[in-house]
C-alpha cells in the first residue's frame, strides 16, 4: 500500500485533534452565566485566589468538534465486535439510558427527606429483590462501586464475621493462580495474607492441593466461577463442602456471572459471598472504564455485617438505614462509599433487567454461552484451543499455534485491529502461554462471528506462512500506530504544561 | 427479544457445528444439583413501553429537586449541566467502549483523560493528578493509605470538618491495614486545634476545604506543621467549583488533594455515580493509587497517549499493589472534563463567584428569620445555620418538605450522637437559585419556627 501524506495531517475522517489547552483563546466562553453582582463584602476569610488557574477557554461549537473528533478516535460495542475476554463487552441498550435521565429519577439528591425519594428507595429495592432473587441468596449489600470493590465488601463481611466470633486465628485466604488481580490485592487490603493455589490440568482449582492448604487459619477462598479460562469449576461442590468443613466461606468473585444467571442459582453453588458486575451481566456501559457497580450478595451468615447504608421495608414506607442502631441486629462492617450507592448505575441496570425477564436472563446466558462454544469449535483447528470444550461464555486459545513464527500474541492482536476488529484480551489468564481469551457476547450474530472466524483463520494462515513482518508493523491503519510504552514510563509525562508537550 | 440477535435456526446451526444436541449440552460442567431447569421465578421480559411506564411510575414518587426551592449540598451539589456536555457523552465510541488497555483504538478516551489529568492539577494546584477514582470518600481513603506507605507511620488525623461519609469510608477502608485513626469531633464553628494534634507518629492529618460546615481556611501553618514532623497534609475538596474563586490547596501546601468531582457535569443522581479526583506531588507519583494516563510517542514519532506507571496496579502487582482499584470512572471524568473545557478559566471563575454571591444573598436574606444565624465565619456556597436553642433542625427540614421545599439538611442525619448539633442546618446556594427560591425558604422558615 503506498503511504499517502496530506499537508494538514489528517486523512479524509480520520481528524488530528490537539489538546484543548492547544487551541484556547482568553475571553471566549461556552457556558453563558449570569453577572455574579455585586457583593458588598465577600466571606471568603481572605483567602481569594491569586493568580490564573492556567484553563483554556473554548466557545461551545469548538468544544463539541474536539469531543467528537476524540470520540471517532475510539473503537466502542457500537463499532464493532469486541471479543475481549473476561471484560464482557456486550450491546448497551438505549432505553437504560433513557431512563437513567427521567428528571425524577436523576435530579434527586441522596440527603432529602426520605419521603420525597421514595421512588428512588423503590428503584434500589426492586434491583435487590431481583438480584436476591436470581442468586438465590437472602442478603445483599447494594454500595459498592464496582467489582473489586464488592471483593472487598465481601471479604470485609467475612473478616467481620470471623472477628464478631472471635476466631482471631484465620489470616490466611486462598486464591487460585488463574485469579483476576483484583483478588489477591482485596485480601490484602483485609489485612489477609494470599496463598495461592495451583490449577489441575484440565484448568480447574487442584481439589486436592486446595484440601491440603485449608485449615483453621483460612479465612476464605476466593473462587472465580466460572473461572478465567472460560471453565465451569465443575467440582464446585467438593470446593464449598470441604471449605466450610474447614469453618472458612467461600467468596466467589462473579466477574463471570453472565454465563450462568438464569440457569444456575449462586446459593445452590454452596457460595457466602459473591459480586455481581452490573456493568457486565447486566449490561451497564463500560463508559472507556467506569463507573460500574458491585453489589454483593450474601448468606445468612454474613448479612448482618453489610454495609451501611441499606433500604428497610418500616411502617411508613421504604426506610434508608444510614447509622446502625436504626436497624436491630444489624452489625454492618461500615461504609465503603460516599452516599447510597451507584444509583446511576442501578437504574440502567434494573432497565435492562425488567426489559430481559427471567426468561430473557436465561436466554442470555444460552446465548453467550453458545457463541463461545461456536468460536470454540470453529477455531480450534486453527488456533491452540488451551482446554477442551465445552466453554462456558469465552474460550481460551494459547500462543502454540505460532510457535516458530515469529508472530506473538501481540502481534496477532494488532493485526486484528487493522481488520476492524477490537483484540481479544491477551496474556491473561496467566496459566496458559500467549493466552489469547475471547468473549463473544449473547449480542452478536452468527454472521458476525462467521466474518470474525474467517479473518482468524486467514491470519492464522498467514501467520505460519512466514509474514511475521507484516504482523511486526500492524496497526498501520489505526489514528496512532504502536506506541512506545517503555518511554511512557520511564519518563512520565503525566500532564500538560506550557511549552512542554509539543506535537510529534 | 429484542437485544438478542439468534433465530432458532442459527442456533440449530450453531449447535451443529459444535456437535452438541442442545444448549444444555454446553453446561454439562454444571453439577446437575444445581442446574435449572426453567427459567426463575421472577416475572418474564418486557417491552420498551411496559418498562418505560415502571420507571415513569417510580419516578413520579420523588420530589425532583428542579421541581423544588433547593438548598442542600453537604458534598454534593446541583449545578447546571450545560446541554452539551450529556449530549457528547451518549456518543457510543465513549460510552461503549472499554479501559483503554489498546492504545491505538482508544486514543479519544487517553487524551481526554490526559487533558482531564492537567486540569485536575491546575484547580487543585497540585502537580499531577491521577485519571479518577470512585468517589471523593474513597479517594480520601485511598490518600490515607497512601500517606502510611509515603511515610511509613500509622496515624491517620482527620478534622471533624471532614464530611462524615469520607470520615467513615476512610476508617473502613483502614481498619485492617494497621492504620491507626484519630477522628476528631464534629466542628461546627471552627474550632478545633489540628496544630496540637500532628505528631512524629502522624502519617497525614486530612482537613476538608472549604469544610463540612462551610468554613474556608489558610492552611498554610498547618502543612508546614505537618512538614516539619514528616507528616503529609491532605486536603479534601467536596465543592471543586470552589477552586475558581478560592486559594487551590496546592498553593497552601497540601501534599495530596482528593475531590468529589460531582459538581460539574455530573448532576445529583441521587449520590452515585461520583467521581473522585486524586492530586499529588510529582515525587509521590508511584505511590499514587489509580490509573493513570500518559503521553508518548508512536511507531511513526507521533504524539499519542497510553496508560503508564502500571506496574503500581493490581494487575500486575497483585497483593503488594498500591490498591485494588481497578477501574476509575471514565464516564463521569469525561463529563467532569467536558463541563470544564466549556467553562473555562473565565467560566469557572465567574460561576464561582456566582456561586459566593448567591449564598451571600442567602444569608442576608435568611437575617429576615428571627432567632436564625449563620455559625460558619467563613464559606463559599454552603454554610451552617444555627435555628435557635430548642429547635430541631430535622423536624424544620421535614416542614420545610411537607411545603414542597428542599430546605438544606440537618446535622443530625450525619451525626445522631451530638445532641449540640440539632439545632444546625446545613444550605447551599448555587447559580440554580432564584430570589424567589429564597424568598420561599425565608418565608416558610418564618411560619415554622
Amino acid at each position: 500500500m503506498t503511504e499517502i501524506t496530506t499537508i494538514s495531517g489528517n486523512r479524509g475522517l480520520m481528524l488530528e485533534e490537539p489538546l484543548i489547552f492547544e487551541q484556547g483563546c482568553p475571553g471566549r466562553i461556552g457556558v453563558d452565566i449570569a453577572d455574579p453582582g455585586p457583593v458588598d463584602e465577600d466571606r471568603l476569610g481572605g483567602l481569594a485566589r491569586q493568580g490564573a488557574i492556567g484553563l483554556p477557554d473554548l466557545s461551545e461549537p469548538q468544544m463539541v468538534r474536539h469531543y467528537t473528533r476524540l470520540s471517532q478516535k475510539n473503537y466502542g460495542i457500537d463499532s464493532g465486535f469486541y471479543p475481549l475476554g473476561s471484560c464482557t463487552m456486550k450491546h448497551n441498550p438505549r432505553l437504560s439510558e433513557k431512563m437513567a435521565r427521567i428528571p425524577g429519577l436523576t435530579d434527586l439528591h441522596p440527603f432529602q427527606p426520605q419521603s420525597t425519594v421514595q421512588g428512588a428507595l423503590e428503584v434500589i429495592d426492586l434491583l435487590a429483590h431481583w438480584l436476591k432473587g436470581l442468586a438465590g441468596m437472602p442478603a445483599l449489600a447494594m454500595s459498592p462501586a464496582a467489582g473489586a470493590h464488592g471483593e472487598w465488601c465481601g471479604l470485609m463481611a467475612i473478616r467481620a464475621y470471623h472477628d464478631d466470633h472471635g476466631d482471631s486465628r484465620r489470616t490466611r485466604v486462598l486464591v487460585p493462580e488463574s485469579a483476576h488481580g483484583t483478588n489477591p490485592a482485596t485480601a490484602a487490603m483485609c489485612g489477609y495474607s494470599v496463598d495461592p493455589v495451583p490449577a489441575n490440568e484440565r484448568g480447574r482449582v487442584d481439589v486436592a492441593a486446595l484440601k491440603a492448604k485449608l485449615g483453621p487459619d483460612v479465612a476464605c477462598i476466593m473462587v472465580t466461577n466460572p473461572n478465567t479460562c472460560g471453565l465451569f469449576e465443575d467440582e464446585i461442590l467438593e470446593i464449598a463442602r470441604i471449605t466450610h468443613d474447614a469453618g472458612a466461606f467461600f467468596y466467589c468473585d462473579g466477574a463471570n456471572y453472565n454465563a450462568i444467571v438464569g440457569r444456575v442459582k449462586v446459593a445452590d453453588l454452596g457460595i457466602d459471598a459473591m459480586h455481581i458486575n452490573l456493568h457486565k451481566t447486566f449490561s451497564t456501559p463500560h463508559g472507556g472504564g467506569g463507573p460500574g457497580a458491585g453489589p454483593t450478595v450474601l448468606s445468612a451468615k454474613l448479612a448482618p455485617y453489610a454495609p451501611l447504608p441499606f433500604v428497610v421495608h418500616g411502617t411508613d414506607g421504604l426506610e434508608l438505614v444510614e447509622h446502625a442502631e436504626q436497624a436491630p441486629g444489624a452489625k454492618p462492617f461500615g461504609r465503603v462509599k460516599g452516599y447510597h450507592g451507584q444509583f446511576g448505575v442501578f437504574v440502567r441496570a434494573l432497565a435492562y433487567i425488567l426489559s430481559m425477564g427471567a426468561d430473557g436472563l436465561r436466554q442470555t446466558s444460552s446465548d453467550a454461552v453458545l457463541n463461545a462454544n461456536y468460536l470454540l469449535a470453529s477455531l480450534k483447528d486453527v488456533l491452540s484451543a488451551s482446554f477442551d470444550g465445552p466453554c462456558m461464555h469465552e474460550c481460551l486459545f494459547d500462543d502454540r499455534f505460532l510457535k516458530d513464527s515469529g508472530v506473538t500474541t501481540l502481534d496477532f492482536a494488532k493485526m486484528l485491529i487493522d481488520e476492524g476488529f477490537h483484540p481479544m484480551t491477551m496474556y491473561f489468564p496467566l496459566v496458559v502461554h500467549g493466552a489469547l481469551l475471547m468473549e463473544p457476547t449473547e449480542s452478536e450474530a452468527k454472521e458476525t462471528l462467521d466474518g470474525f472466524i474467517a479473518v482468524i483463520r486467514a491470519l492464522a494462515a498467514k501467520a505460519k506462512n512466514s509474514e511475521a513482518e507484516a504482523f511486526k508493523a500492524a496497526p498501520r491503519l489505526t489514528p496512532r500506530r504502536r506506541l512506545d510504552e517503555t518511554l511512557a514510563a520511564r519518563q512520565p509525562i503525566l500532564r500538560w504544561k506550557h511549552g512542554a508537550n509539543a506535537e510529534g | 427479544m429484542r437485544y438478542l440477535p439468534h433465530t432458532e435456526a442459527d442456533r440449530r446451526a450453531m449447535l451443529a457445528t459444535i456437535g452438541a444436541r442442545d444448549v444444555d449440552c454446553l453446561f454439562q460442567d454444571v453439577p446437575a444439583a444445581a442446574r435449572l431447569d426453567q427459567p426463575i421465578d421472577l416475572p418474564a421480559g418486557q417491552s420498551e413501553m411496559a418498562v418505560e411506564r415502571v420507571f415513569t411510575r417510580m419516578a413520579g414518587k420523588n420530589l425532583s429537586a428542579g421541581c423544588a426551592p433547593f438548598f442542600i449540598g453537604a458534598g454534593l451539589y446541583r449545578h447546571h449541566v450545560p446541554a452539551a456536555v450529556d449530549q457528547l457523552l451518549t456518543r457510543g465510541e465513549f460510552l461503549t467502549s472499554y479501559t483503554p488497555y489498546q492504545p491505538e483504538v482508544s486514543q479519544g478516551t487517553l487524551q481526554y483523560l490526559f487533558e482531564f489529568q492537567t486540569q485536575v492539577a491546575m484547580i487543585t494546584g497540585m502537580e499531577v493528578a491521577n485519571a479518577s477514582m470512585y468517589d471523593g470518600a474513597t479517594a480520601c481513603a485511598e490518600a490515607a493509605v497512601m500517606a502510611a506507605r509515603v511515610t511509613r507511620k500509622k496515624k491517620i488525623v482527620l478534622s471533624g470538618n471532614l464530611h462524615p461519609h469520607y470520615v467513615q469510608t476512610t476508617e473502613t477502608v483502614t481498619k485492617h491495614q494497621g492504620l491507626e485513626i484519630e477522628a476528631l469531633a464534629p466542628d461546627p464553628f471552627g474550632f478545633e486545634d489540628l496544630m496540637g494534634r500532628v505528631d512524629s507518629r502522624t502519617a497525614c492529618l486530612i482537613v476538608q476545604n472549604p469544610g463540612f460546615f462551610g468554613g474556608i481556611r489558610d492552611l498554610t501553618q498547618l502543612a508546614d506543621a505537618c512538614h516539619e514532623v514528616g507528616a503529609l497534609l491532605v486536603v479534601a475538596v467536596a465543592e471543586p467549583v470552589s477552586l475558581g474563586l478560592i486559594t487551590p490547596p496546592g498553593a497552601m501546601g497540601a501534599d495530596i488533594v482528593v475531590a468529589e468531582g460531582q459538581s460539574l457535569g455530573m448532576g445529583l443522581q441521587f449520590g452515585g455515580p461520583g467521581l473522585g479526583l486524586f492530586a499529588t506531588r510529582e515525587k509521590y507519583v508511584r505511590q499514587m493509587p489509580g490509573r493513570l494516563c500518559g503521553q508518548t510517542v508512536d511507531q511513526d514519532g507521533k504524539r499519542g497517549f497510553v496508560l503508564t506507571l502500571s506496574t503500581r496496579e493490581q494487575h500486575i502487582r497483585r497483593e503488594k499493589a498500591t490498591s485494588n482499584i481497578c477501574t476509575n470512572s471514565g464516564l463521569c471524568a469525561l463529563a467532569f472534563t467536558m463541563h470544564l473545557t466549556l467553562l473555562g478559566e473565565t467560566g469557572l471563575t465567574r460561576l464561582a463567584k456566582l456561586n459566593h454571591a448567591q449564598a451571600v444573598r442567602l444569608e442576608q436574606s435568611l437575617r429576615r428569620v428571627p432567632g436564625a444565624k449563620v455559625i460558619s465565619q467563613t464559606y463559599f456556597n454552603e454554610f451552617a445555620l444555627y435555628l435557635g436553642d430548642d429547635v430541631d433542625a430535622a423536624e424544620v427540614v421535614e416542614k420545610l418538605a411537607a411545603k414542597g421545599i428542599l430546605g438544606g439538611v440537618a446535622a443530625s442525619r450525619f451525626y445522631p450522637h451530638w445532641p449540640e448539633l440539632r439545632p444546625i442546618l446545613l444550605l447551599a446556594a448555587t447559580e440554580t437559585n432564584s430570589q424567589d427560591d429564597m424568598a420561599a425558604l425565608v418565608s416558610a422558615l418564618n411560619e415554622g419556627l
